[in-house]
C-alpha cells in the first residue's frame, strides 16, 4: 500500500542511532507490527528524549545524524516507525540494511548532507521544538515550516528506492516483475 | 579493468539491471532463523503467496532463543518449524540439531565460493570468508527472496584490507578484525564490501577467516570477503568432493572468484599486525577499540564465551589453553555457549568442556543466548561483561549492561582474574 509522507517532525540530534535503540531485542518475540507500538525508540540514549512523550506520539518525520539504523537487519526498526506513522526519516547517511529496509516497506530514508541537517536542526531549536515537513517526492524536495519561516531542501533518491515508494515496496515491486 | 570477487560473484548472478547501479542478483542460498522469518512467512500468507522459489536452496534454523523460554519464543519456533515442514525444507535445523546460524550453516557445506546468499540476519557477512557474497538483509528481503530466489543490491564497491607480518602468539583474527574497525569506523564501510588479503590472511584457518568477515558489519560493510586457497578447498573437501576429480581441480575451479590483481578498488588499506597486541572495546560502539593493557582491571561480572563470532572450536581451544588447571574468579560467571552441537561434541572429546566446568564454566546448549540479551545470561542493570561477541550497543545483553568486546583467549584470562587481563600475562 502506498504511503503518505511529512508531517511533525521530531529531531533526534544524535550518530550511529542502532536498531538496539530503536527497538529492543527483547520485541523482537512479536510476531506482528502491531505488537510493537509501544516500544519505539524504547531504549535511545539521548539528553532530554522521552520515548513516552508527546512529541513521538505526534511525529510523523523523523530528522537525524550520520550512520542511522546502524545495528541489527531487524525490520521491527521500520516496523515500529511504520507502526507509529511515522514514514519518513531524514539523516546525514544510513545503514545499508536499514535503508533497504525503509524502502523496502515503501517508506522514505531521505538523505541529506550536514548543512541541510543542520538547518532544519535550528529551525527547530528556533521554533520550540515544533517544525512540520513537508516531502514533495516529484520534485524531491522537503520544505520544513516553524517559526514563520521555511526551510527548502533538494534531496537524491535513486531511480530504484523510487520506484519502490511509488510501488508500495518491495515486494509489490518484485512480484510483478519477476 | 579487472574485477574484485564481489564483482565476479555479481556479473555471474545477474537476472536484471532494473536502473543503473541497482542490481537484482539470483541468489544460491536463503537463509532463514526463527526471529525474522515468521513475520515474511506471516506477509506470503496473508499475501496468499505460501510458496518459496526452491526448497532445496533454502536452510533454516532455530537458534537465538532455544530451547523457547517462553510462549512468544515457542510460536516464533513453531511458525518456521510448520512452515518448513509445510514446503519440504529438508535442511531445517530442530532443537537438538540446532547451533548459531554462522557456526552452523558453513559447518554443514552450505556455503561455496562464488555463492550469493542472504538471511534476515546482518552477520550474514560471516559467509564471505568462503569467497562468497553474502549479505544480511530485512525481513522483506528475506520474504522476496524465499518466494523468487532473487535480491536487489547497489553495485558492490570494494575496501581491500592488505593485512601483512605475523601476528604474535595469543593474538588472534579478533584482535585484528577489533583493531581494523577501530581504524575504519562504525560507518567506515557502510554499502562497501571488504575483501581482505595478505599474508596473515592466507594464514588463517576458515574458523579465523569467520570471525574476521563476522565483523564486517560492524564497520558498516555489507559482506567480508577472503579469497578462496587451499585452505577453503580443504575444509569444503567432504562436501564437493564427489563433485571434483581433486583438490587441485577445486582450486582451480574455486580461483576464478579470486580478485583480478588489476581490480579497481574504492579504498585500499595497508596494515602490518606483527606489533598488534589483544584489543578490547570500551564504549557503546564497535569502534571504540583499545589495547587490552589500557583497559587491564576494568571490573567485570559475566564472561560469555560463544557466538557467530567465537563460539567455533579453535576458540574454544584458544579459552581452554588459558583455563586449564585455573579456576574463575569467585565474584564473576563464567558462560560458554559452543555455537553448533558439532562443536560442542569436538569439545567433549578434546577435554575443553571438562575444563571449562572444573573453572567453574556454565556450559549451555548452542544458541545466541546472552549474544542479544534475550535468554541465557541476560546482565542487571551496572554490571559489565567480557564477550567473545560482535556487538557492544548500549543495552544489547541486558538494559543497562555494558559489554567489552575481546577474544576467547582474553575472555578466558579476564574470568581468572574478575577483571580485564592480557592471557599472555597469566
Ligand atoms: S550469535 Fe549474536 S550476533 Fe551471532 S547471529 Fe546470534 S544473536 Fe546475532
Amino acid at each position: 500500500m502506498k504511503k503518505t509522507f511529512g508531517g511533525p517532525a521530531l529531531v533526534l540530534d544524535r550518530a550511529d542511532i542502532n536498531t538496539d535503540e530503536i527497538i529492543p531485542a527483547k520485541y523482537l518475540t512479536e510476531v506482528t507490527k502491531e505488537a510493537l507500538r509501544p516500544y519505539c525508540l524504547e531504549d535511545l540514549k539521548l539528553e532530554g528524549f522521552d520515548a513516552k512523550g508527546e512529541k513521538l506520539r505526534n511525529a510523523r518525520v523523523v530528522i537525524t545524524r550520520e550512520n542511522f539504523g546502524c545495528g541489527s537487519s531487524r525490520e521491527h526498526a521500520p516496523w515500529v516507525f511504520e507502526v507509529n506513522e511515522i514514514h519518513t526519516v531524514i539523516a546525514e547517511s544510513y545503514a545499508r540494511i536499514f535503508r533497504q529496509n525503509m524502502f523496502n516497506c515503501g517508506m522514505l530514508a531521505i538523505e541529506l548532507p550536514r548543512p541541510d541537517i543542520d538547518a532544519l536542526i535550528a529551525l527547530e531549536l528556533e521554533s520550540n521544538g515544533s517544525i512540520d515537513v513537508e516531502v514533495h517526492l516529484q520534485e524531491q524536495k522537503v520544505v520544513a515550516r516553524g517559526n514563520g519561516r521555511d526551510v527548502s531542501c533538494g534531496f537524491e533518491i535513486s531511480p530504484f528506492d523510487k520506484a519502490l515508494v511509488e510501488a508500495g515496496g518491495w515486494v509489490e515491486y518484485a512480484d510483478a516483475r519477476y | 579493468m579487472g574485477q574484485t570477487t564481489a564483482e565476479k560473484i555479481f556479473a555471474a548472478h545477474l537476472r536484471d539491471e532494473p536502473f543503473p547501479g541497482t542490481m537484482v542478483l539470483d541468489l544460491d542460498r536463503v537463509l532463514c532463523h526463527e526471529i525474522t522469518t515468521p513475520v515474511a512467512i506471516a506477509d506470503l500468507e496473508w499475501r496468499g503467496k505460501d510458496r518459496v522459489f526452491d526448497s532445496s536452496r533454502i536452510k533454516a534454523v532455530i537458534d537465538h532463543v532455544t530451547p523457547s523460554k517462553d510462549s512468544k519464543t515457542a510460536l516464533q519456533a513453531k511458525i518456521l518449524r510448520d512452515w518448513a515442514r509445510r514446503h519440504a525444507i529438508k535442511d531445517f535445523f530442530d532443537v537438538g540439531r540446532n547451533g548459531v546460524c554462522h557456526a552452523l550453516f558453513p559447518e554443514k557445506g552450505y556455503i561455496r565460493p562464488g555463492f550469493t546468499a542472504i538471511m534476515g540476519d546482518s552477520h550474514t557477512c560471516t559467509h564471505g570468508a568462503f569467497g562468497a557474497f553474502a549479505a544480511g538483509v530485512g525481513t522483506t528481503d528475506l520474504e522476496v527472496g524465499i518466494l523468487k530466489g532473487v535480491c536487489a543490491f547497489r553495485e558492490p564497491k570494494t575496501i581491500r584490507v592488505n593485512l601483512s607480518g605475523k601476528l604474535r602468539p595469543g593474538v588472534y583474527a579478533k584482535d585484528v578484525i577489533l583493531f581494523v574497525i577501530g581504524e575504519l569506523g562504525v560507518n567506515g564501510a557502510t554499502d562497501r564490501v571488504i575483501e581482505f588479503h595478505g599474508p596473515v590472511v592466507e594464514a588463517m584457518s576458515m574458523d579465523a577467516r569467520m570471525t574476521l568477515c563476522n565483523m564486517a558489519i560492524e564497520a558498516g560493510g555489507t559482506c567480508g570477503i577472503c579469497q578462496p586457497d587451499q585452505v577453503t578447498v580443504d575444509y569444503l573437501w567432504p562436501f564437493i568432493e564427489s563433485e571434483f576429480s581433486s583438490r587441485q581441480a577445486a582450486l582451480e575451479e574455486y580461483r576464478q572468484w579470486c580478485a583480478d590483481a588489476d581490480a579497481d578498488y574504492d579504498r585500499t588499506l595497508d596494515y602490518d599486525v606483527t606489533g598488534l597486541s589483544p584489543q578490547v572495546t570500551f564504549g557503546y560502539k564497535p569502534d571504540c577499540v583499545k589495547p587490552v593493557g589500557e583497559l587491564a582491571g576494568t571490573r567485570i561480572d559475566q564472561v560469555y564465551i560463544g557466538t557467530c563470532t567465537n563460539g567455533r572450536i579453535e576458540d574454544l581451544r584458544q579459552a581452554a589453553a588459558v583455563l586449564k588447571g585455573r579456576r574463575i574468579a569467585d565474584s564473576l560467571r563464567g558462560i560458554v555457549s559452543p555455537a553448533t552441537p558439532k562443536i560442542f561434541q569436538e569439545a567433549l572429546s578434546e577435554g575443553l568442556i571438562q575444563i571449562f566446568m572444573d573453572a567453574g564454566f556454565c556450559v549451555t546448549n548452542p544458541t545466541c543466548g546472552a549474544c542479544l540479551g534475550m535468554s541465557n545470561g541476560v546482565l542487571a542493570e551496572g554490571e559489565a561483561c567480557a564477550s567473545t561477541s560482535n556487538r557492544n550497543f548500549n543495552g544489547r545483553m541486558g538494559k543497562g549492561g555494558m559489554v567489552h568486546l575481546m577474544s576467547p583467549a582474553t575472555a578466558a584470562a579476564t574470568a581468572v582474574t574478575g577483571v580485564i587481563t592480557d592471557a599472555r600475562t597469566l
